[in-house]
């Protein structure tokens, strides 16, 4: 299904993740239905790029993060990290390999231990490294500091005392403190001020170059995700309905969703007024949605083929995919 | 996009962050926001006080010749009102008061009712701490592992670990009744053999959880619920009538009072820790803990029991003085310290026979009481104002 | 009373001083903000968080908490009339009936136990008195107005039980529900989905062309001001930093913050390009820098503008900058 990328280069592989969460009632915890929060998602992530995963909420981005980390146990699928499938890793087995892959949260706020000093919040990963002495633990925090753009001696401070900005800098610093090469950022900006936005963006770009790192951005907006990725998969519902390169998508998007959202985002040039068309409806939920495709509800192109079965990814050229049968030609 | 994107000019050298505000501490934050309320730091002071006070009355009435002496009887001075002279002619030199005066007046055996006074405060001190410091134990413990493994059904082997595991104990436990180091020693071989075997087991399991049914009933048998309907039953007892049963069945000592209430006063943190850690669960910080590989152990006790103790602390302190009406309650109703060790309780109880003779043999006791529970409640409601992070000041 | 003050325009803040008094601190909320909005005109107040924007729109309906807060200087004209010295009786007569406020959360602002026809109808009954039977038609009415699909059966929908954006459109139609004149929206799409927040904006565009409304947007994204914005007026630790049309801010700005944040902004056509950000934080209320308050994170910064508080400067064609330093040296503008 997915485009041939070297397999050596791919940091991280994803093949038809899922991830339901049942919903149970009454005194017996009966369940009665799911929310398919992840119903089927391939990504590849090579060394060294960003895949932007986009899209509003509810969609399940958020959740396929986690799956990845393995901080939520997938119920089918595989996660090739390094071409070893961990989707199956028990605990045990995937204590050595927490240190490969980070995340980075939206909420500077709540994302630090507020009884815990800045330097002892980035001490944790140290401590699960394996790094023994508390002075060498001590240099590295220093160091990790600077090279998020903080003072060193700010280390012994509690997070209370730091901005949004210089909070979320230290989130950073933790997730790069055991030295990962996959980092998942969850919506790391949308919680900060707009003149702050763009400080932690240049600091993630400067970060992947120095350290070769590859993310995977999660976001809902489209602006950062353009600015910032290589290639962009687009979810809605538990599925992506396209997957391109950066270019690609923001040049010939061909998805009706991703051509809504697209044209959703307003334009910052007052000179560049567009005439709003607004898609119909809202967001639906994710709880036991109908077969076929997951945006049929809101389609301008909706027919009946579209509300049976199940809609396969077709590849448009290269490594443009999109789930549409209509759009593809198929 | 406008296009015309202004070159403003970087800025030069390194652009290193440091917070703007001046250093301070949380310590310091909180002493600050204490300090405005009056009241609390009443409660701080008095309940300074009385720390001093009982640690000098431990000091001075304790041991075989102590300072002041509560236990010695003389008859002939007996139900003296407080401030009044000793009769010097009627007493030989051992039995006059140091200070020269009965301080706080005698009771109905003619005993120095200040000297008792200050036995008895050690009582209640250590009465107070003991019993909710034992409370505020079991209760963090229980209440941090319902709220951390919450909805976990509870696996067969785990269930088979925890049996166990708790053999082990009882192996130990019994090694103290039963005599002998083979059983201790016994019993401790026995852990550390089974630990690593546990851990293997349990922490190795591999492949998905089938999300199948529990031990029991579907899937309503979780850690959680099992914790919280011990809870439940554990507030079906009535407490007081709890303590008095267990009190008057075994031996009575001070030591089997405070345990006797720290075990039935505990319920309350738990469901306050409980409910903390429900909250606190959902924290990016503990997600990033867990993804960073460190352990659940370690989770729950280094990074999430710290940040759930505040309610716990308040209502520890308003539990001191709870425990301290409680054992002065047994005392009076004579299921206390077995004389003729004084107690504020017991004071109160010799007393109420004389409540018209003697009145200060009711009021002096009663009013400690009062100043000392007054105050812990005070601080306990200022500790709360101060922790609570919705009211602390902008 | 005209329907103007005398100047022309609906609604006119002058020179607003607010502080907020805590026990071991001042905090300088509010230093001199003046803003106006004309009849149907669409005006945006544009800043993060901490500049006072909302603190502003608060002072406007009297919705300040005060103590802590307190307004120390400056006045607010609503055709004609001095709003701040009324009480909180006059205040409520001008509330929903000539001036509606519509909040950023519509889950929070809407009452979850009552109906939200139920809500809809009390915002109508404060100020007028109606039959029941019109009070129910004229209720269905405006969710018909506001885009809500099958009013009738929505209105006995609790909040819950709507989505989010229909959550925005029933708080929309409570605004809407007395005729004002001026509606304040405070981030009313900032919580909400892109796609649904094009939704809303396109019901903004509606109801102000069908009932020649006013309305002062505050938010902080600019793309959004850019589209729907006829005059700008951009927020900074409590000043207004520059003031100006849609045009003239976003292409020719004169206050190094707005350049900053302008040219801050991600976007796919600056791909490859490194962006600019503005070094610092925003300064926190108590704590100011003094004279501009943004100077520790301007590039132009000279001696002056630590000790100075920077005055307007005059652009022309109602385009004011607080940068006296640009104004005298035009040369340095990029």
């Amino acid at each position: 299904m997915q485009a041939a990328i070297p397999n050596n280069n791919l940091v991280l592989q994803v093949r038809g993740l899922v991830k339901h969460f049942p919903v149970r009632r009454g005194f017996f915890q009966r369940v009665i239905g799911a929310v398919q929060a992840v119903d089927g998602v391939d990504l590849a992530l090579e060394k060294g790029k960003t895949l932007g995963l986009v899209g509003e909420s509810g969609c399940g981005k958020t959740t396929v993060g986690r799956l990845i980390l393995k901080l939520l146990e997938p119920d089918a699928g595989e996660i090739l990290f390094r071409g070893q499938d961990i989707s199956n890793f028990s605990r045990y087995e995937m204590k050595p390999l927490r240190r490969e892959m980070q995340i980075v949260f939206q909420d500077p706020m709540g994302s630090l231990n507020p009884r815990m000093t800045i330097g002892q919040n980035i001490d944790e990963g140290l401590r699960v490294l394996g790094v023994k002495s508390p002075r060498e633990r001590l240099e590295r925090i220093k160091e990790l500091l600077s090279m998020v753009g903080l003072a060193p001696s700010v280390h012994d401070r509690y997070p209370h005392e730091f901005s949004g900005g210089q909070r979320q800098r230290v989130g950073i610093a933790r997730a790069l403190g055991v030295d990962p090469s996959l980092i998942i950022c969850d919506e790391p900006i949308s919680a900060l001020d707009v003149s702050i936005q763009a400080q932690i963006i240049n600091l993630l770009e400067d970060l992947q170059e120095k350290l070769g790192l590859t993310y995977l951005f999660i976001s809902h907006d489209l602006n950062v995700v353009g600015y910032l990725s290589d290639t962009v998969a687009v979810m809605y519902l538990g599925h992506l309905m396209e997957t391109a390169p950066a270019d690609t998508l923001f040049d010939n998007p061909v998805h009706p969703y991703t051509r809504a959202l697209l044209a959703a985002v307003p334009i910052a040039d007052p000179d560049d007024r567009r005439e709003m068309e607004p898609l119909g409806g809202d967001v639906p939920s994710p709880f036991s949605p109908p077969p076929g495709c997951r945006f049929q509800g809101r389609c301008p192109l909706v027919e009946e083929r579209c509300r049976q079965g199940r809609i396969e990814m077709y590849p448009i050229e290269g490594n443009h995919h999109v789930r549409c049968w209509k759009v593809a030609g198929a | 996009m406008a296009e015309n994107t202004y070159r403003v000019p970087p800025r030069e050298g390194p652009d290193f962050q440091a917070p703007s505000a001046p250093r301070k501490g949380r310590f310091e934050m909180a002493w600050e926001q204490l300090k405005d309320n009056k009241l609390a730091l009443l409660g701080m002071a008095i309940f300074g006080i009385f720390f001093i006070v009982a640690l000098a009355g431990l000091l001075l009435t304790s041991g075989t010749d102590p300072v002041l002496d509560p236990a010695l009887i003389r008859l002939q001075e007996k139900l003296l009102p407080p401030l009044s002279k000793p009769h010097l002619e009627a007493l030989t030199p051992e039995e006059v008061p140091e200070l020269g005066i009965y301080l706080f007046g005698t009771d109905n055996l003619g005993r120095d009712v200040f000297a008792r006074m200050l036995q008895g405060a050690w009582v209640s001190l250590t009465v107070g701490f003991v019993a909710v410091g034992l409370a505020v134990i079991i209760g963090i413990f229980l209440g941090g592992v319902a709220g951390y493994f919450g909805e976990k059904n509870i696996r067969r082997d785990q269930v088979g670990a925890a049996v166990v595991f708790l053999a082990g104990w009882v192996f130990l436990g019994a090694s103290w009744f039963a005599s002998g180091w083979a059983m201790i020693g016994l019993g401790l071989l026995y852990l550390v053999l089974a630990s690593p075997l546990i851990h293997r087991r349990v922490l190795e399991k591999k492949g998905r959880p089938s999300g199948a049914a529990g031990l029991a009933l579907g899937n309503a048998l979780t850690m959680d619920t099992l914790i919280m309907r011990f809870v439940d039953v554990m507030l079906c007892f009535p407490s007081f009538f709890l303590i008095l049963t267990v009190v008057a069945l075994l031996p009575a000592s001070i030591y089997n009072i405070m345990i006797v209430i720290g075990l039935t006063s505990w319920m309350g943190s738990a469901r306050f820790v409980r409910a903390e850690f429900l909250s606190l669960r959902e924290q990016d910080f503990v997600t990033a803990a867990r993804a960073l590989g460190v352990s659940d152990w370690r989770i729950i006790f280094r990074h999430m029991i710290p940040n759930a103790v505040a309610p716990v602390l308040v209502s520890a302190t308003i539990g001191i003085a709870t425990a301290i009406l409680t054992e002065a309650g047994l005392s009076f109703l004579g299921f206390g310290v077995p004389p003729p060790h004084a107690t504020w309780g017991n004071i109160l109880s010799d007393g109420k026979s004389y409540i018209f003779d003697a009145p200060w043999l009711t009021f002096l006791p009663g009013t400690a009481i009062l100043i000392v529970v007054l105050s812990f409640n005070l601080f306990g409601e200022g500790l709360r104002d101060v922790l609570n992070p919705k009211l602390r000041e902008r | 009373m005209t329907r103007e003050s005398l100047n022309g325009k609906l609604i006119s803040v002058r020179d607003l001083h607010v502080e907020f008094r805590g026990r071991h601190f001042t905090a300088r909320a509010l230093e001199g903000v003046g803003y106006d909005v004309g009849t149907g005109e669409t005006v945006c107040l544009v800043g993060e968080s901490g500049c006072g924007k909302t603190v502003s729109a608060l002072s406007i309906l009297g919705l300040l908490p005060s103590p802590p807060a307190f307004v120390t200087g400056g006045e607010i004209l609503f055709k004609g009339e001095d709003l701040l010295p009324k009480d909180e009786g006059e205040f409520q007569a001008v509330r929903g009936n000539q001036i509606s406020m519509i909040f950023q959360e519509p889950m929070t602002s809407l009452n979850p136990v009552f109906t939200i026809g139920d809500q809809i109808k009390e915002a109508i009954l404060a100020h007028e008195e109606i039959s029941d039977r019109e009070l129910e038609a004229r209720c269905v009415s405006l969710l018909k107005d506001v885009g809500i699909p099958s009013p009738k059966d929505r209105m006995r929908d609790y909040p819950h039980q709507l989505s989010g954006g229909q959550r925005q459109r029933a708080m929309i139609a409570m605004a809407l529900a007395c005729n004002p004149d001026l509606i304040i929206a405070d981030e009313p799409t900032t919580a909400l989905d892109v796609t649904v927040q094009v939704q809303i904006l396109k019901l903004f565009q509606k109801i102000q062309k069908e009932r020649a409304l006013s309305i002062l947007y505050i938010t902080h994204d600019l793309g959004v001001v850019a589209q729907i914005a006829d005059r700008i007026f951009v927020m900074y630790a409590g000043i207004i930093a520059e003031q100006g049309s849609a045009r003239e801010i976003f292409h020719s700005p004169r206050h190094p913050y707005t350049m900053g944040l302008l040219a801050s902004l991600p976007a796919r056509t600056r791909r490859g390009q490194r962006l600019y950000s503005v070094p610092g934080a925003v300064p926190d209320p108590s704590n100011k820098p003094p004279g501009c308050p943004f100077h520790p994170r301007c590039n132009f910064t000279q001696e002056s503008c630590a000790r100075n508080f920077p005055g307007v400067c005059d652009w022309g064609d109602g385009h004011l900058a607080r940068c006296p330093v640009l104004y005298k040296n035009p040369e340095l503008i990029p």
